[in-house]
């Protein structure tokens, strides 16, 4: 870039600044002389501008924010990022809402991060769910193309969600099967453990690059190991000792949930590790198996909840070490494989059926 | 002349909500309410294991997580005719309780205090006065001039920074903005530290959940939640003193912070006490069981009709026919296939989407109905049957609350206060502080069955062949919400849920009579069209939990201004 140019767009931003800091002072009604603080303040480096998009959803990953300590959601908001555009926080509504977002994509054009929270329903030219008189097909298509970069947050944007279970009567997508020119990172769990989310944001911004991706696109950080792996219970699992119903004498033990139906063999994700709350605790560790949340389609694959996966004898004495070894093959397998987990989840499907045929 | 506004997105609620109202001489002389998405969840469930159904309903929302989770599993144990230990009800009890201290307080603080607090206003406040008026009002010792000069400061940076963020082009300076300074600037700490509390209440409900949003521990049959005293992995004593610390700083927060704010807001707001009264039938079901059966409730459940409490009528049990038998769902309004009226367990979730049309189909939302009537659902329904079913708890919270009320506002005050949009707010309160007392006291019940050695908490349900129907219903934050299943050979047949929202946002019925959302609004004053700050305050009052828009329109049906987002 030339000094000249350089020069330029300083005294552009110059009078940007001077002009923004005019308007913002007296917006917020406040006396003249706040106008030099007020563009002091613009100097300071810009927070990072993001645009949150609601569709079809149950806003129960903005509600997982509230559930995070470090950062907690009013630094996440007030200190590390400027959430141009949120529906379910934002103070403005209707037309005020609106001007926000237009304002913003324009404003922050190819330097926004857009989250998106919740599937796209495309059946029927995507009338199944209207904000301002637009389908969340249009929304998107209008605003993802200024993104800089797109996270897909919760199951439902990822793959598609509870809304895209057979029969898919709205015809449910992910982020990914409109988006296809734009980095993308999915962060799926129903709702994603907050950590994984906000760990995900801050690595971008603090690192100008991507976090390592598997095949779907989840940062490995967080999905790069299953469940099973990293269980509490998995020495249990190994010595073959089962909770055979909840409530019973197993279960008060703290045995392994596989009888009970848990995913978690099949399932990648922090769990075990990462917990929620900031009390320690995750489904496995309360006593409830696993239900394969952050996996593409897992509302179909990974049920009947209550029925273990397929495939399996239950390990039991001499057997119990060459029979978790085959278990863990069978997931890792897939993966190293390069099948897309959507096949490799077709099979746990196919074989639950056949299971099921042959009971 | 009459004008025809739209407020599209409605913003800080759960979904997709849309109103239409004409507005004539400043005030609301019509109004739709227009739900803006359909899911399909009750067509996913066709045929699938009844046991797996809490799981899939309780993404119906994750504001309300929980809930449809809870009146579910209640629903198919309900077609069972199928008892659960006592622990696991206490467990569901101490969970839907923080659950909904969450919910109240997050919606108060951080979904609807912007409609009523100028956040750029408490700049100006004097953080030393500030401090004066808080210890006035409340012994909570967070309320010190420090503090409130730290948040100001804090505000003044993120003010001065120029990227508002999510309060960017809000209602601040609007004329219906009444506070002074100092309870913007103490309402703006109570926001903030709010999130801290609402925290806590999420840890309660992960130590009995195993996480939230979604818990992931309610099954049919009870909870998966091993209790063992004697055991390191499982609910043992470390656990459960940690939710009883956490419930004592909960309790105080809301009886001493939260309470005290919203009647000092609606004593300030007191000329609001006369809007938004709208539809005056109220429905609560009975919830925190406290025997096996559901038949000994610690919240009172029933029905009082035109504001009449004297004739209110309860609501007994899990199975009372009273209940069971006056709920039907009507959708000559609504984008469904038909014109019917129908029992929940008789309907059909055929969509037909034809787009806004005011004396048409105009909403995803059905018309729910009891005995031909729309309810309003919601605290204020559960408060005003608790107080004409003479419930001592709901009495002790209520006649605290009237009498601050009156104090701060230096006017007489009777229990029909309640019924307004400021009321809405109140009676959220009254419940919360009411659920702050019943939280600890279900813990300790826990506790003490679990000294007699009891750690039963499953009863395997057996599923018979041929068909059975249930209904499952919970006093849920937002009200009466109720999940009604048919099961045929062990799956589910039919599966329709009649959701608190749905009663609140309720088109017309076949008779053209309003729900409770458009009703509200007939009468509401709106100083500005352009900026429609009141439509949000009696919208937001009811807690909405689905997406909206709301319109306003002149009289030929022209739109005027559309208001909108996105």
């Amino acid at each position: 870039m030339s000094r000249l140019l350089a020069h330029g767009l300083m005294k552009l931003r110059r009078r940007d600044f001077l002009k923004a800091a005019t308007i913002a002072t007296a917006a917020m009604g406040l006396p003249a002389s706040m106008v030099d603080k007020v563009a002091a303040a613009l100097k300071a480096p810009e927070r990072p501008p993001v645009i949150w998009l609601h569709f079809m959803e149950c806003t129960g990953c903005t509600e997982s924010l509230l559930r995070a300590s470090h950062p907690d959601v009013a630094t996440l908001i007030l200190d590390l990022i400027s959430l141009e555009y949120h529906e379910t926080l934002m103070a403005a509504a209707g037309k005020q809402a609106e001007e926000n977002l237009k304002h913003a994509v324009e404003k922050y054009r190819n330097r926004y991060i857009c989250v998106v929270e919740g599937g796209i329903p495309t059946k029927d030219d995507g009338v199944y769910c209207k904000i301002g008189g637009r389908t969340a097909l249009e929304i998107l298509k209008d605003v993802a193309p200024g993104a800089s970069a797109i996270i897909a947050i919760g199951t439902c944007a990822s793959f598609g969600g509870v809304q895209a279970a057979s029969p898919n009567p709205t015809g449910a997508v992910g982020v990914q099967d409109i988006v296809k020119d734009k980095p993308l990172i999915n962060v799926p769990g129903c709702p994603p453990n907050p950590y994984n989310f906000l760990s995900t944001v801050v690595y971008l911004l603090t690192f100008k690059k991507f976090p390592e991706l598997d095949r779907l696109r989840r940062p490995k950080f967080a999905y790069g190991r299953r469940i099973h792996d990293q269980c509490e219970r998995r020495p249990h699992f190994d010595e073959g000792r089962f909770v055979e119903q909840f409530g019973d004498e197993g279960h008060r033990q703290g045995y392994c949930l596989y009888k009970m139906g848990c995913k978690g063999p099949a399932t990648y994700a922090n769990c075990p590790v990462q917990r929620f709350c900031d009390v320690g605790t995750w489904p496995v560790g309360s006593g409830h198996g696993c239900i394969g949340c952050t996996e593409p389609d897992f509302w179909d694959n990974m049920t009947p909840f209550y029925q273990h996966l397929p495939g399996e004898e239950v390990p039991a004495g001499g057997g119990i070490i060459r029979q978790a070894e085959r278990i863990g093959k069978f997931a890792l397998g897939a993966a190293a494989a390069g099948i897309a987990v959507h096949a490799a989840a077709g099979v746990i499907k196919k074989a639950t059926t056949k299971e099921e045929k042959e009971e | 002349m009459a004008r025809k506004i739209t407020v599209d997105p409605i913003t800080r609620i759960e979904g997709h909500l849309r109103i239409d109202v004409e507005v004539e001489g400043g005030r609301v002389t019509n109004a739709w309410a227009s739900a803006q998405m359909w899911r399909g969840i009750e067509v996913i469930l066709k045929g699938r294991d009844p046991r797996d159904a809490w799981a899939f309903v309780q993404r119906i929302c994750g504001v309300c997580t929980t809930v449809h989770a809870l009146a579910s599993v209640r629903a198919v144990e309900n077609a069972l005719q199928h008892e659960i230990p006592i622990n696991a009800q206490y467990v569901r009890n101490i969970v839907l309780a923080a659950h909904a201290l969450q919910d109240h307080i997050v919606h108060f603080y951080h979904l609807s205090a912007l409609d009523w607090v100028d956040v750029v206003s408490a700049l100006k406040a004097d953080p030393k006065k500030t401090e004066a008026l808080a210890q006035s009002l409340s012994p909570w010792p967070g309320n010190s001039a420090t503090r409130f000069k730290q948040v100001q400061e804090k505000l003044k940076a993120f003010v001065a920074s120029g990227q508002l963020g999510p309060f960017e082009n809000g209602y601040w300076g609007h004329p219906a903005m009444k506070l002074p300074p100092e309870v913007n600037l103490l309402a703006v700490a109570h926001y903030l530290e709010a999130l801290d509390y609402q925290f806590k209440a999420n840890q309660i409900v992960s130590l009995f959940g195993g996480k939230s949003p979604h818990i992931q521990t309610f099954v049919v049959g009870g909870v998966a939640l091993a209790i063992n005293p004697e055991n390191e992995a499982t609910l043992n004593m470390e656990r459960l003193l940690w939710a009883k610390k956490l419930w004592q700083e909960l309790r105080a927060f809301v009886q001493q912070v939260y309470l005290i704010d919203v009647i000092a807001i609606s004593a300030l707001y007191a000329d609001w006490l006369k809007y938004g009264a709208g539809v005056t039938n109220y429905l609560a079901v009975p919830d925190m069981p406290l025997d096996t059966k559901g038949e000994r409730f610690d919240l009172p459940g029933g029905t009082i009709f035109r504001s009449d409490l004297s004739a209110v009528t309860p609501i007994r049990s899990f199975n009372d026919p009273y209940f069971r038998e006056n709920v039907t769902e009507c959708i000559v309004h609504s984008w469904y296939k038909g014109d019917w009226t129908k029992h929940p367990w008789e309907e059909d979730t055929v969509p037909e989407y034809t787009d806004f049309q005011p004396d048409g189909k105009y909403s995803w939302a059905k018309a729910p109905r009891f005995k031909g009537e729309p309810m309003q659902v919601g605290p204020l329904a559960q408060v005003l049957i608790g107080y004409a079913l003479g419930h001592e708890l709901t009495k002790k919270w209520v006649d605290f609350s009237l009498k601050r009320l009156e104090e701060i506002a230096g006017i007489k005050v009777t229990l029909s206060a309640l019924e307004s949009t400021p009321g809405r707010h109140l009676a959220r309160a009254i419940r919360s502080a009411m659920l702050a007392d019943l939280g600890p006291k279900h813990l300790d019940l826990l506790i003490q069955n679990i000294g007699q050695g009891d750690l039963s908490i499953f009863n395997e349900p057996k599923f018979p062949s041929g068909e059975i129907k249930g209904v499952g219903f919970h006093e849920a934050p937002r009200g009466a919400l109720s999940h009604w299943v048919v099961i045929e050979n062990g799956r589910i047949k039919n599966y329709q849920c009649v959701v608190p929202s749905t009663w609140n946002v309720s088109p017309r019925d076949k008779e053209g009579k309003m729900g409770p959302y458009e009703a509200s609004l007939i009468d509401n004053p709106v100083a500005d069209p352009e900026r429609p700050l009141e439509v949000l305050r009696t919208v937001h009052s009811f807690d909405p939990c689905l997406a909206c828009a709301v319109h306003v329109l002149n009289p030929e049906g022209e739109e005027v201004v559309k208001v909108k987002a996105l």
